[in-house]
């Protein structure tokens, strides 16, 4: 097997996950869509080192690892603050500034 | 464990791969087209393991296992513990706000996905020197050697903006209390002197094979009143309505009857010799 292969892999999650965020209504689920376009990312990111024959690839993968766990931890206590105010955790349902 | 091969894998790796990353792809499908919050979670920790997996057999060992430490292990329980505030069995809504926005989406994905799919097949990726050369000091040594040495500004970085979400996480949850809590003697007061409702509210459940605390009571006519139901459940539509239910539980109860006094129940019972069926019936057993 090819190791590129990986890089394919990563490229379905990450659209199956891109897709996700366009169809779900649900604030988490499309939480949890993006967590899974960074775990698509970490993957290549990890092939891409195994491919050049350094470490660089995994460093960055771990950055983006601090980074999600930061944005999930302030991604889930705005959905939660939200769910406080509007009683629903549906993204359409924020709309104040629309028209 | 330095025998990472640099252009074509282990046989053990391909059967590795191609079984696991059917389970990841299963796994990111179920995240996305499950109706519930929780079983959406559970998919995605499984295609997080799966992902662990494939760091290892990629070389890389630390993040392998930070992956599972971190994103299965924290990330995704504080998913649950959201899923768990928000409401579990609340499910997404089917009505769309844009018309055919879902079918365009989905079109939107598939052509993504292969444009990004055409542009990896099109690169010419020849050369793969594998991380032999690069883990052969170990591979945590040879992280914390980039991490403190190249990277480290980056590295700082890192830990002001984890205190920043740290403080913003607890900014946005946290609630002042602007006025002083109602006492129980002030509520009741105000509720007197509204005069809406003065008794306290009716309980639920009084079906006689239900007692739960989601299910509605009955009204003396028949319909469920949903003033009995509490009113988190009710904002939730977390009501059971078991009328359904009720139907099929008489049905039973009606077969059982059928069956203690060895009817039949595809004929329907007619009366005999002008007194009632189960009258004769009895009379017949006892002689």
């Amino acid at each position: 097997m090819n190791p590129v292969n990986y890089l394919y892999l990563a490229a379905l999650l990450f659209t199956i996950g891109a897709t996700g965020v366009l169809v779900r209504r649900n604030a988490i689920v499309v939480f949890m869509c993006i967590e899974l376009m960074l775990n698509a990312c970490n993957l290549s990111l990890i092939a891409f080192s195994r491919m050049h024959g350094n470490l660089d690839g995994q460093i960055i993968a771990f950055f983006t690892m601090v980074v999600a766990a930061a944005e999930v931890v302030v991604g889930l206590a705005i959905i939660v603050s939200l769910f406080r105010t509007r009683h629903s955790a549906s993204v359409d349902d924020a709309r104040l500034m629309k028209l | 464990m330095n025998t990472v091969a640099a252009y074509t894998t282990s046989t053990g790796e391909a059967v590795q791969f191609w079984i696991l990353g059917t389970v990841a792809v299963l796994g990111a499908l179920g995240t996305v087209f499950l109706k519930r919050a929780v079983h959406s979670a559970l998919s995605l920790a499984g295609t997080m393991i799966v992902l662990a997996v494939f760091y290892l057999a990629n070389g890389a060992y630390f993040l392998g296992i930070v992956q599972i430490v971190v994103y299965t292990g924290a990330i995704m329980m504080l998913f649950l513990f959201v899923v768990m505030l928000v409401g579990v069995t609340a499910a997404d809504s089917l009505k769309e706000t844009i018309r055919g926005q879902r079918w365009l989406a989905l079109l939107c994905g598939l052509g993504f996905g292969v444009l990004l799919i055409g542009g990896i097949g099109n690169a010419t990726l020849t050369e793969f020197e594998g991380l032999a050369a690069a883990n052969s000091g170990g591979n945590i040594q040879g992280l914390a050697a980039l991490l403190f040495g190249k990277y480290v500004f980056a590295f700082e970085i890192t830990g002001a903006l984890l205190i920043t979400a740290a403080v913003g996480a607890m900014v946005l949850t946290h609630r002042e209390r602007t006025e002083r809590a109602k006492t129980q003697k002030e509520l009741a007061e105000e509720r007197i002197r509204k005069g809406e409702y003065i008794p306290p509210l009716p309980a639920p459940g009084v079906y006689a094979r239900h007692n739960a605390v989601d299910v509605a009571g009955l009204l003396p006519d028949g319909t469920p009143s949903e003033l009995t139901v509490s009113a988190t459940l009710r904002e939730r539509g977390q009501i059971r309505d078991v009328s359904s239910q009720a139907i099929a539980d008489l049905r039973a109860l009606e077969q059982r009857a059928n069956e203690r006094l060895e009817r039949d129940p595809l004929e329907p019972p007619r009366p005999r010799r002008g007194g009632s069926t189960e009258l004769t019936r009895a009379e017949e057993a006892q002689q």
